[in-house]
Formats: C-alpha cells, sequence, structure tokens
C-alpha cells in the first residue's frame, strides 16, 4: 500500500466527552486504500513541546463521504491542540502506515476487545468484518460510564457488551472479568487498549485455544521503521512496532511465555 | 540551475544532501515519499560485524525541539546487509553510504573490510561516536589515541573513500578531528548525538532503558554549527555537517561554516519528504542570489 502525506481537512471535530474528540477528516482527492489496525502520523502545529508527529489509529473510513476517522484522547499539550481543530482546519497526515489486522478468513464468530480509547481500529475492523458478513461481538470497556465511546456506531456492526470499572454501565469489573468469556466460543479474538487489559486477553485466547491478534502503542518516533525506537521483543528479535506491527498475532509476541 | 555537485574526497556527490544513518532506514523505506536518486548520498543504518539487538524498549524521549534515542546500533549485522540489503539498493542510482560501527579495531576495520566488497558502496563512515552502546562506540571517539587506533586499522583494510562521524561530547572536537585527519581518514562528518537524560517523575525514574541516550532535532542545531566552524579551521579534509537540519536555511548555514555536504536525520521523522526541500531550497537559494555553484558558499564564514 502506497504510502503518502496529505493535508487533510478538518469536516468536524466532535467532542465526545471532556477528554476525547472524534476527528473526521477529508480530502479533495479520494483517500488512499487503508486497513483495519492501521495508523496515522499527524503533524501538530505550533506546540513548543510536541516535536515528533503522533500515531493516532484509523478509527474508520467512511468511503462514501471520503471521510477518515480519528478518534483523540487530549492527554498532552500535542493531543490537546488537536481537541481545539475546528471544522476547515487543516491537519497534514502520513498515513497509512503499519501493518494491521489479518484478512479474515471465513471464521463466523469474532470477539472484539477495546479499551479507552483503544476501540478506535475495533470500529474500523468491526465494519469491515460486518461488511464480509461476519458475526462481530464488541467487548468494550472503560473505568466508568462517561469513557465508553461511539457505542451508537459499534451497534451498527455487531452487539455491544460493556464492563465498567466502578459498574456505571454494562459489567462491573474489567473486560476479561465479562460473563461473555465463559458462556460463550469465538473463533478470533482481536483487541487494542492498555497493554495489561490485551495480556490479559491475551491469556484467555491461549487457555481457550483461540486465535488472538492485538495492537500495540509503543512510543514512535518516525513510524516508518527508520529510527528503530518503538521496538518490542518478539520470536524474531526485537521488530519495530510502526512498520511490523501495530497488529500481532499473540504467538509473535513474548507475553505469555 | 545552479550547479550543486561538490567531493568528498574522490567520492562526487550530485547535490549536498545526504540523509544521516539511523534515520532513513536503508531508504527503502521512504521510497513513497521521496525520489532516491534525487539525494546526493543515503548513509545506512549503523552496520556491525555480528548482529545485535541494541537496547531495551522504551528508546526514545521527546524533548523541545527534538528526542533523545538510546537505539544502540540494532541491526542484522554486515553480512546480512551485503547478502539482503545490497542487492536491493545496488541498482539505485545515488550513493549509499554504510556507517560501520564496532567494538574494537578489528572489529571495525573487519566489517569495513567486508563493505569494502561490495562494489556499489563507495565509502563509509565510520561510527566512532554512538553515545548509546557499552563497548566501543563513542568511547573511542572521545580521545585523540581512541579515535586514531581505530581510524588507522579501519585505513589499513578499506581502501575507497572514508568519513569518520565525529562526537560532539568531547572537550575540543578539533584534536579529535586532527587526529583522525593525521590516521588517513578522507572526510569528517560532525556531529553524532549529544549525550543527554529525560527524567519521568510520575514514576521517579529516568525515560530510557539505559539511564542516557543522545539528542538530536533542531535543539542542537547552535551546538552543531559551532563545531563545525572549529573543525573547518583545525582541519584540510572535507566536513560533512549535520545536526538539526530542518530547512534549506539551516543546510546553507552549515555549508557557510565549512561543510561540504550536510545530512538530514531527525526531520526525516517530521517530515518523510524533507530533504527532497531541502535540496531544491538549497537550489533556489543559489539561483535567486546569483550564485554558480554551491562550492561558492562553502566556508565562506569564519
Amino acid at each position: 500500500m502506497k504510502k503518502c502525506i496529505l493535508d487533510l481537512t478538518v469536516s468536524s471535530a466532535e467532542k465526545l466527552h471532556e477528554r476525547y474528540v472524534l476527528l473526521r477528516l477529508s480530502h479533495h482527492d479520494k483517500l488512499p486504500e487503508m486497513c483495519p489496525g492501521q495508523f496515522v502520523e499527524v503533524l501538530i502545529d505550533n506546540s513548543p513541546t510536541t516535536f515528533l508527529r503522533r500515531p493516532i489509529s484509523i478509527c474508520n473510513v467512511d468511503r462514501e463521504k471520503n471521510e477518515l476517522w480519528l478518534l483523540v484522547a487530549m492527554i498532552g499539550d500535542g493531543t490537546r491542540r488537536l481537541g481545539r481543530l475546528q471544522k476547515g482546519d487543516r491537519l497534514n497526515c502520513v498515513l497509512p502506515l503499519g501493518h494491521g489486522f489479518g484478512a479474515p478468513s471465513c471464521k463466523s464468530r469474532f470477539l472484539l476487545v477495546g479499551g479507552g480509547v483503544g476501540v478506535a481500529p475495533l470500529l474500523f475492523l468491526g465494519a469491515e468484518l460486518w461488511s464480509r458478513g461476519c458475526d462481530v461481538t464488541f467487548l468494550l470497556g472503560a473505568r466508568t460510564e462517561g469513557d465508553l465511546l461511539l457505542l451508537s456506531e459499534f451497534g451498527r456492526y455487531g452487539r455491544v457488551l460493556l464492563t465498567t470499572e466502578d459498574g456505571s454501565a454494562g459489567e462491573r469489573g474489567f473486560v476479561t472479568n465479562h460473563s461473555v468469556l465463559a458462556e460463550e466460543h469465538f473463533d478470533q479474538i482481536c483487541s487494542c487498549g492498555p497493554t495489561p487489559m490485551m495480556k490479559a486477553v491475551a491469556h484467555y485466547a491461549r487457555e481457550h485455544q483461540t486465535d488472538c491478534e492485538v495492537s500495540l502503542e509503543n512510543m514512535m518516533a518516525c513510524g516508518l521503521g527508520a529510527c528503530l525506537c518503538c521496538v518490542e521483543k518478539t520470536t524474531e528479535g526485537n521488530v519495530c512496532v510502526c512498520k511490523d506491527g501495530p497488529v500481532f498475532n499473540i504467538n509473535q509476541l513474548l507475553w505469555l511465555s | 540551475m545552479a550547479i550543486l555537485d561538490v567531493n568528498i574526497g574522490n567520492l562526487r556527490l550530485k547535490n549536498p544532501v545526504m540523509t544521516a544513518s539511523g534515520t532513513f532506514g536503508y531508504g527503502l523505506e521512504f521510497s513513497d515519499f521521496v525520489n532516491l536518486e534525487d539525494l546526493g548520498g543515503i548513509i545506512v543504518k549503523g552496520t556491525t560485524l555480528s548482529p545485535r539487538q541494541g537496547n531495551d524498549y522504551p528508546r526514545m524521549a521527546e524533548t523541545p525541539m527534538g528526542m533523545l534515542n538510546c537505539v544502540g546500533l540494532q541491526n542484522k549485522g554486515v553480512d546480512y546487509f551485503a547478502e539482503h540489503i545490497y542487492p536491493q539498493l545496488k541498482d539505485i542510482d545515488t550513493h549509499f553510504i554504510v556507517n560501520v560501527s564496532g567494538s574494537s579495531p578489528d572489529d571495525y576495520a573487519e566489517c569495513a573490510a567486508r563493505v569494502d566488497t561490495l562494489e556499489k558502496i563507495p565509502a563509509i563512515e565510520l561510527n566512532i561516536s554512538c553515545p548509546n552502546v557499552k563497548d566501543g562506540g563513542m568511547a573511542f571517539g572521545v580521545t585523540c589515541a581512541g579515535a586514531e587506533s581505530v581510524v588507522r586499522a579501519v585505513r589499513e583494510r578499506y581502501h575507497k573513500t572514508l568519513i569518520v562521524k565525529l562526537s560532539p561530547n568531547v572537550t575540543d572536537i578539533a584534536e579529535i578531528a586532527r587526529a583522525v585527519e593525521a590516521a588517513g581518514a578522507d572526510a569528517v562528518s560532525l556531529i553524532n548525538t549529544l549525550m543527554g537524560t529525560a527524567v519521568d517523575i510520575e514514576r521517579r525514574r529516568r525515560v530510557l532503558s539505559i539511564g542516557t541516550g543522545g539528542l538530536s532535532g533542531p535543539c542542537v542545531k547552535p551546538v552543531a554549527l559551532r563545531m563545525v566552524l572549529q573543525v573547518a579551521k583545525a582541519v584540510r579534509i572535507p566536513i560533512v555537517g549535520l545536526g538539526g537540519i530542518m530547512t534549506a536555511t539551516d543546510a546553507i548555514e552549515f555549508l557557510m561554516c565549512g561543510a561540504t555536504a550536510i545530512e538530514v536525520g531527525t526531520a526525516n521523522f517530521i517530515d518523510p519528504a524533507v530533504t527532497i526541500k531541502i535540496c531544491n531550497g538549497i537550489n533556489e537559494w543559489l539561483d535567486r542570489h546569483g550564485v554558480e555553484s554551491v562550492k561558492d558558499i562553502i566556508g565562506v564564514i569564519d
């Protein structure tokens, strides 16, 4: 997939919650081909403390409207600046980057497990799986109800199950405590979120002999596999999360050994 | 269109813009953004005799106008390069220069000798200034005797253009430059990264896995320019200048301070197409000022 540098235009910037914004970005030409699990490196203008681009997962691609969605958690100065973008503003992006979720074989039942802002790429993935006729269950967790994002969007592509740590929505606890995991069988699990959550999901998948892919978010600089800063230890040694990932099969990682 | 070609020893570059080791992969990673043949040269990743896994993650910390890294020379070794990477590069019409590192003079020399056999690699950049490895690396580059020992050992076994990359983490970079010139270097490149650290106050510890890393980016440019000026006065061999170059203006500053060519490093992470913009920008500046050749501005500042 050819990578490019594009000035995208903000077609809407929707505050989902005080800490999250959903940016819908458009382009005068057709957007390049992108896969679920890939990401974009965005340039933050005029921030003295933000020198490097910020890697942001592709949350969805609306091909009809030629729009790319980015879900941004406003954490530092750079992402807070993204949160202040307004309709019509430009955002310089390098895309699409990385190696996304595996092309699904016609497996029947997918479980997509997300936590916090890590739910972002699962929307795009769920939409793709749904369009191929797969059975999709989203299992989404957050600290509290307000941190559960884009639920109506997820609901368009599959069943949505929730957990919150305070019990304010769905089952109380972590995603890996959800009753569905004991009650049902899935053929493939895909996960993105905090590392401890993904490790717990990986353990579950291993115990149940379920194929499992996870999306890592190690700190990156270049996003192109040049600087070797974002490495993860794998069965093949240190590899770049930006180029060889961010999606890995859990069997490639050394999490379970 | 101004004349842009320059010479580094016997090596003729079509223009003075090269890429810094470790910031441009093997070039291929950037081929969607840059026509590699438009570059003066591409200095590929630090290469060692044996494969190295590098340091643990985290290897990077962002700083105001720059970044720290402690990658630690992760690479698959010179034989892997010769067998698997070189065939992909050899027909691309630019100069691929291998950045060679090691842990002893013999180690450096053996690695350099293997690169010497690769017909289409016209030069090496000897890295005696990596701040992120325990054995060797910068240890050689911070004393005249150490630098000289490595350069002599390599010079005996390497017959093409030998560029030696200098560390800024020294009291007097000019004396190191003189030592490597005397030992047979054809050119020097400077600066490598400045050693620094970053602190995570929430976790009450240092950010980088090995505690320290090398600082790069526009924040180091003033230091680099000063050192290029110093070295330009100390040696007769050509200088390749680098350190925080983001724009054509930055590049011209280095040329005016005495660099014959420049390397673009960290800027590639911000704009993967920046090298070509810098090259075009130099040409436009020369045209705008009625300067016929880029050589006419090299070292005009004292």
